[in-house]
């Protein structure tokens, strides 16, 4: 069983909108929504949910003010500014949490000399396992301003290997997160390769060399994509340029094309939607990717 | 006045326009700065140019035990959420990149044998661009937590003038950090069915924050008309609507200025700021 995560520094690049290409090429495979901030994979994959369960990250404080006698322990020990201060109609001063401030360290919960301060978990999100026209796929929702993606994210790998493993599959296709903090730091460690979809810009390269870095930095085989690349041929060729001296291979160039919008108006994936140049080299680059990942399993066993 | 400008799906073109906004109202003579908070992958340098005229490392609290303090007791590792210290057959071990730096362990340890020591997260750079004030921060890779750095670039917004605040992309605590406390926060989307979706989750938590918004709709041409339909049934402002340009695309790619490319474009900027300015309540003209 492989997996391959897709991933890209920069925002925009075009990591779902080819991870739903994927999804839609022959194989047996799980897929795996891991931008659990802001999931976009189901819009095109439409799945029917077969479970859905909460997400418990940690924990929130609560103060009880019917128990509060307002020594401010709380506020004077917390590290992360969650603790308001009011007044009530009597004039006293009152404390509260504020849920988004609140990082769940339980510091306040252990100053407090009334014990007026409840701890109880924190429900930071829902995570599902689906089916699609492509097979199962399991994704989550992160709740609004919540914490703890990184864990949820982990959470959603390891029920993918789980369900690839019961049902005989031997892939997993992840579709990763922007950026390079703690959501991608764990959709990445220990995949077996990862993609890094990038575009001809300046902002393109400098994402990529950090997001590069970072997969290195886990000792991951990293491989990239330019997508849309006939934007600026220039900045294609610096990249590729770049790509090389640090150590990643660029084994697929897709041209910009509008029926990639068009396709997901239609919630299909480019591939389902029509036949042209620009999905054949969608197509070509599954294939290499296939070939690598078939390689790594034949290299490790 | 602080502005921030955020979107829930990466791409859409924040740092586009939070950079025109920032240099087309120094030109018009205003005291403006511009805060990089995707400290993940600022891309506002690329842009702006600035002159770096400081740098200064962040770090975050991390505990160092005493050994010869310690009697393995396991009050620290007790206390931790986070699995940063832990006490196993009485040997106490950190994990110094898990490290929240909420101080707990210090504060239960009966021996007193725990300090806090920095443990560097980032770097801020600080300059000018053309008359614009501007600060970033740049998380190290490997480091996943951002929110310290980010609140480190927010403490750099200058007293008075207008801070035009670059997010992250996304939803979540990043996000949260770098839009907080701001006047009016601007979501950029484009009108595809990917950006309405993630366009929902962002007004869900700006809604959260209980902060003043407007849309901005660019690739206008794009993609369908549920988005612009989405900001009618929810009364959110749309502030401006910025059509598909292959010439800001081509100068975006090259590092350049879309303000630069015409006329047209500074124009729309300094329209987009009256209309933000106005929804403030006049903080500022243009």
């Amino acid at each position: 069983m492989r997996e391959l995560v897709v991933i890209s520094g920069k925002g925009g690049t075009g990591k779902t909108s080819i991870v739903a290409s994927f999804a839609a090429m022959d194989g047996k495979k799980v897929l795996a929504d891991c931008d659990v901030d802001a999931a976009d994979l189901h819009l095109v994959l439409e799945p029917t949910v077969r479970s859905s369960e909460a997400f418990y990250g940690g924990n929130e404080a609560v103060i009880r003010t019917e128990d509060c006698v307002g020594c401010g322990e709380c506020e004077a020990r917390c590290r992360f500014d969650a603790v308001r201060v009011g007044r009530n109609q009597a004039g006293d001063t009152t404390y509260s949490i504020d849920p988004v401030a609140c990082e769940g360290c339980g510091v306040c919960v252990h100053v407090c000399p009334v014990d007026a301060i409840d701890f109880p978990r924190k429900k930071n999100g829902d995570w599902f396992i689906s089916d699609t026209r492509h097979g199962p796929m399991v994704h989550a929702k992160l709740g609004i301003a919540e914490e703890n993606s990184g864990k949820l994210v982990t959470l959603v790998r390891n029920q993918a290997k789980q369900i690839a493993k019961e049902q005989g599959a031997s892939l997993i296709v992840v579709d990763g997160a922007p950026g390079i903090g703690c959501p991608v730091i764990a959709s990445i460690t220990g995949a077996d390769l990862v993609l890094v979809v990038t575009e001809p810009t300046m902002s393109g390269l400098h994402d990529l060399e950090r997001v590069v870095a970072l997969a290195h930095h886990f000792s991951i085989k990293t491989v990239v994509c330019i997508n849309k690349f006939d934007l600026n041929e220039e900045m294609t060729a610096a990249i590729e340029r770049r790509s090389a001296e640090v150590g990643a291979q660029v084994i697929g160039r897709v041209h910009y094309d509008v029926a990639v919008t068009k396709a997901q108006l239609e919630k299909k994936s480019i591939v389902e939607y029509c036949h042209t140049g620009t999905t054949r080299e969608i197509e070509d680059m599954w294939s290499r990717l296939h070939e690598m990942l078939c390689v790594e399993a034949e290299a490790s066993e | 006045m602080m502005v921030a400008v955020a979107s829930g799906k990466g791409g859409t073109g924040k740092t586009t326009i939070a950079t025109n906004l920032a240099v087309t109202l120094a030109r018009r003579g205003e005291q403006v700065a511009y805060l990089d908070c995707d400290v993940e992958e600022p891309n506002g340098h690329i842009f702006l140019k600035p002159s770096i005229t400081s740098s200064a490392s962040v770090g975050v609290p991390v505990p160092k035990v005493d050994a010869s303090k310690c009697t393995g007791c396991g009050k620290c590792g007790k206390i931790c959420r986070y699995s940063a210290i832990v006490c196993i057959n009485k040997k106490v071990l950190t994990f110094p990149e898990l490290c929240h730096g909420c101080g707990g362990c210090m504060l239960v340890c009966p021996e007193d044998a725990i300090s806090e020591v920095p443990r560097e997260v980032g770097v801020i750079e600080e300059g000018m661009a053309d008359g614009v004030g501007f600060a970033h921060g740049l998380l190290r890779v490997g480091e996943a937590m951002s929110p310290p750095l980010i609140r480190e670039v927010k403490r750099r917004i200058p007293m008075g003038g207008i801070a035009i605040v670059d997010a992250p992309p996304g939803t979540s605590c990043p996000v949260i950090e770098a839009v907080k406390g701001a006047d009016f926060v601007l979501l950029v989307t484009e009108p595809t069915p990917f950006g309405l979706n993630d366009l929902e989750l962002a007004v869900g938590m700006v809604r959260e924050l209980e902060l003043p918004m407007g849309v901005v709709i660019n690739r206008a041409d794009v993609g369908d008309g549920r988005v612009k339909e989405y900001c009618a049934r929810e009364n959110i402002e749309l502030v401006a609507e910025i059509r598909d340009d292959r010439k800001i695309a081509e100068a975006y790619s090259r590092g350049e200025m879309v303000v630069d490319i015409a006329g047209e474009w500074e124009e729309l900027f300094k329209e987009l700021f009256q209309r933000i300015s106005r929804s403030v309540g006049g903080a500022s003209s243009a």
